[in-house]
């Protein structure tokens, strides 16, 4: 290993990186400074949905309507899942993919690196047309980010901006699933066989394929509310003879694939971080990837539990019901095999590892809470209330956004060269978890007891968890600045990294010097016995 | 005094809920924690269901959390743990794991199905209600019970008081009913509904989709323009039910509640003559309103 380090010590001195601003942001296509772009872009984003989330917590701190009315609420609501979904998660998970999956694989970069840079630069105008609805005639777009007509038709002018970002959105994450997919699948270094590639990178390549297949049926439901709204068509309009309910099967048969697009690349970071700081391989390596093939089969067979009230048949809805049930077996078998990888390892709990520990409780309760929400006569009465706003929030923020906090922390090192204050890391990871639940939690109980979700207003009863609820929000909504300044002070003034910056780190990210040069692997590396973390599956 | 208040009627209410008193519980109760086993029999199913998940949950919580707990204490670096690196695949674990759960899910599946086909069953029964969700109002159509001559048709919307309350005018802690707080929970005219009879409700809506959901009767189900959805009830209990739409609907979403008043079949007769519909057998009595169009009542409890 060591020989082969100074290999890449060496390309660092003449390190080509682009001079200009211009040269080196904007027409990039390095993948590293690809990855930034999205990174940036993304924590961008988690800033202004996460300001949303604000005004919807606000508005809720009490009962009465004090600070904004029902449709800027309504606004609120629909833009912050919007923006947190498409602006927020996603592109942080393909900017992950951009700067570790070529490191991790042995690649010199991104297949298609002029495609790359298309892609990323796609995103800010979508989001550009996406916020401007807020400030045209008949504000943003307000029935809800599933856009369900005949509600959603309602809009104004805002039907339109908001399909348009969609389809341009939709076009970006295409693109950069076949991207991955042609990284992964051809520019592998020699001995780096599928089942022997990073679990990041191995949950990068599934989420890729529920891209390319499920984003196309997204466009095609909002082409058709366009259609309905702008050219007189009556798809999912009852009295032109369409049909309503079409548009929520369409929907989500995109949608459920979306929440797998959403966390199996989070699974792929946790199974990253725990077998560092346990300094012991994953455990069932070769299970975790079969249980990540089958959850994102099984994503394409539930799509209707999210639409149990919606009057289906009684053998849709047992189906349905069956199906997603079965999900809790390949996610069960996950959790096991983290837990079972830290039996007998040698734990340490550096800031990393403390988020993907948290990941594992958190997403679990998410889980829980999932199972539940699959049974449906139980959820006759959980469909739609804060029990699900709950459910969905523990799965995305505690689950997707810790993961990505966690990578951020772990591969931070490797991408700046610098370390970041442990203390303040972990300040910030205690800070976050407590608040977190704060907010989250006690919308379990709000649920249960029969507040429905997107109201802007309710009953003096719900009054006392809407406020510890929003109190948590104000703690949570701290954390993103608290990060930025923790980054901060680590570029500026951190220690330096080393190449290896975790003891028990393995894989090719770590046998190119910290910082990463801007060029890696210009010649593929020779992989010796005992440099990658799952170097000795046979197969 | 505020905070002592707020502490002891969270404990009271934690009891409660630990009691599950089912009169009390009709509604939501300030610190209410869980979900209520409400007053019919999908009510109860749905609760049971309910309960029985939360438990396994809790179990399996245990098992898994307690065995991180355990790893993370003693497998601790700063204890001096050795990795055992030879610990990393078990093809006989991965099976355990596996069918383990399958077990655990066919044990969920079997109640659930029963319950979901219970609930299913619309026939028989003693009378129809169609219930039609506007923005931002219901209307109830009572259309057949024991030969009702003419259908019974009312619009319940969002109650006066509060109405004043989201305007500001009032403040939502005033808005009650026999002392519990009813605010954005009442509505000028209640649905009166019979105890101990099976009704049917066909659900449909007129402009967006609506859901229509009282929790005490234990299910909700969604208003669809162009299409009728089928539900059904059996309120075992006299009492006032509150709930709300719950489906987005628009800016007034938050603002068109559901109040269902169940009382003795014999109250319920007089109350549909009342309302216009001739009953056979039932003679109107104490007629002061006047028969066709009669005043809102703020009076829902």
């Amino acid at each position: 290993m060591a020989t082969y380090a100074t290999d890449h010590t060496h390309d660092d001195a003449h390190d080509h990186k682009p001079q200009g601003f211009l040269d080196r942001w904007v027409f990039s296509t390095n993948h590293k400074d690809i990855g930034t772009l999205y990174l940036v872009f993304s924590f961008t984003m988690f800033v202004i949905g996460g300001a949303m989330s604000g005004v919807i917590r606000l508005e809720l701190f009490q009962p009465g309507l004090q600070w904004v009315n029902p449709e800027f609420f309504n606004q609120m609501t629909t833009m912050h899942a919007l923006v947190m979904i498409f602006g927020g998660v996603m592109p942080a998970f393909v900017g992950l993919a951009n700067w570790m999956i070529p490191l991790q694989i042995g690649a010199p970069d991104m297949a298609l690196p002029r495609m790359n840079n298309w892609s990323f630069w796609l995103l800010p105008f979508a989001f550009t047309l996406l916020l401007l609805t807020l400030f045209i005639p008949g504000g943003g777009p307000a029935g809800g980010w599933t856009l369900y007509p005949p509600l959603s038709l309602q809009g104004g002018y805002s039907v339109a901006f908001v399909i348009f970002a969609i389809h341009i959105m939709g076009i970006s994450s295409i693109m950069g699933a076949i991207n991955i997919i042609a990284t992964i699948l051809n520019l592998r270094a020699p001995g780096m066989d599928l089942l022997k590639m990073p679990l990041f990178t191995w949950t990068w390549l599934i989420t890729a394929f529920l891209l390319i297949a499920v984003m196309p049926v997204l466009a095609g439901a909002v082409t058709m509310l366009l259609t309905d709204k702008f050219f007189a068509t009556s798809f999912f309009n009852a009295a032109g003879g369409g049909d309503p309910v079409m548009f929520q099967h369409i929907f989500w048969f995109f949608g459920h694939p979306e929440v797998y697009i959403m966390i199996l690349p989070a699974f792929g970071i946790v199974s990253e971080i725990i077998p560092t700081f346990s300094r012991k391989p994953l455990f069932g390596y070769q299970a975790m990837v079969y249980a990540t093939a089958s959850i994102a089969f099984l994503s394409f067979i539930v799509w209707a539990h999210h639409m149990f009230t919606v009057g289906m048949p009684l053998g849709g809805q047992l189906y349905f019901m069956y199906a997603t049930m079965l999900i809790a077996i390949p996610t069960g078998v996950k959790v096991f095999n983290w837990v079972t990888t830290l039996w007998r390892g040698s734990i340490s709990f550096e800031t990393p590892m403390l988020w993907a520990l948290a990941f594992v409780i958190l997403f679990t309760i998410g889980g829980f809470s999932g199972l539940m929400l699959a049974i449906v006569p139980a959820d006759y009465q959980y469909h739609d209330t804060y029990f699900v706003v709950a459910h969905f929030h523990y799965v995305l923020v505690t689950g997707a956004l810790f993961s990505i906090i966690a990578a951020v922390y772990y591969w931070w090192p490797k991408w700046t060269g610098r370390m970041y204050s442990e203390f303040w890391g972990k300040f910030h990871f205690w800070w976050s978890v407590f608040f977190v639940n704060v907010l989250f939690f006690p919308q379990h109980f709000l649920g249960l007891a029969g507040m429905p979700r997107r109201i802007p207003d309710y009953n003096v009863a719900f009054a006392d968890f809407n406020m510890i609820s929003s109190i948590g929000a104000l703690g949570m909504l701290i954390t993103p600045f608290m990060m930025f300044a923790i980054l901060y002070h680590s570029l500026k003034k951190g220690e330096r990294a080393q190449q290896v910056s975790w003891e028990g780190a393995k894989g090719l990210e770590w046998t190119v010097p910290s910082p990463a040069p801007h060029h890696t692997f210009t010649t593929p590396p020779r992989i010796a016995p005992g440099m990658l973390a799952h170097g000795d599956v046979t197969h | 005094m505020m905070v002592m208040n707020r502490i002891a009627t969270f404990t009271a209410a934690v009891l409660a809920a630990l009691i599950a008193l089912p009169a009390v519980a009709a509604n939501p109760q300030p610190w209410q924690l869980n979900m209520t086993p409400g007053v019919t029999t999908t009510a109860q199913s749905a609760y049971s269901m309910h309960m029985i998940m939360l438990w396994i949950c809790v179990a399996i919580g245990a098992i898994v959390f307690g065995a991180m707990a355990v790893a993370m204490i003693r497998f601790r670096r700063s204890n001096g743990a050795v990795p055992d690196t030879s610990l990393v695949h078990s093809t006989k674990l991965e099976i355990v794991w596996t069918v383990v759960p399958v077990l655990i899910l066919v044990g969920m599946a079997w109640p659930a199905t029963t319950a979901l086909i219970n609930a299913a069953d619309t026939r028989n029964a003693e009378m129809t209600v169609k219930i039609t969700g506007y923005q931002w109002k219901w209307r109830y159509q009572i259309l057949d019970y024991k030969g009702l001559s003419q259908p019974v048709n009312f619009v319940s919307s969002l109650h006066l008081d509060s109405n004043k309350a989201r305007q500001g005018i009032i403040d939502p802690a005033q808005v009650q009913v026999d002392g519990v707080n009813t605010y954005l929970l009442d509505v000028d005219r209640a649905l009166v509904l019979p105890t101990n009879t099976k009704i049917r409700f066909v659900i449909t809506a007129d402009d967006v989709i609506h859901a229509w959901w009282v929790p005490a009767l234990g299910w909700k189900q969604d208003a669809i323009p162009g299409f009728i959805n089928e539900a059904w009830t059996d309120i075992r209990e006299p009492g006032v039910y509150r709930g709300q739409c719950a489906e987005l609907c628009g800016k007034d979403h938050g603002f068109m509640p559901i109040v269902v008043r169940a009382v003795p079949r014999a109250e319920f007769e007089q109350e549909l003559v009342r309302l216009g519909g001739t009953v056979p057998g039932v003679e109107a009595i104490a007629q002061a309103a006047a028969p066709v169009a009669p005043t809102p009542t703020p009076d829902n409890g």
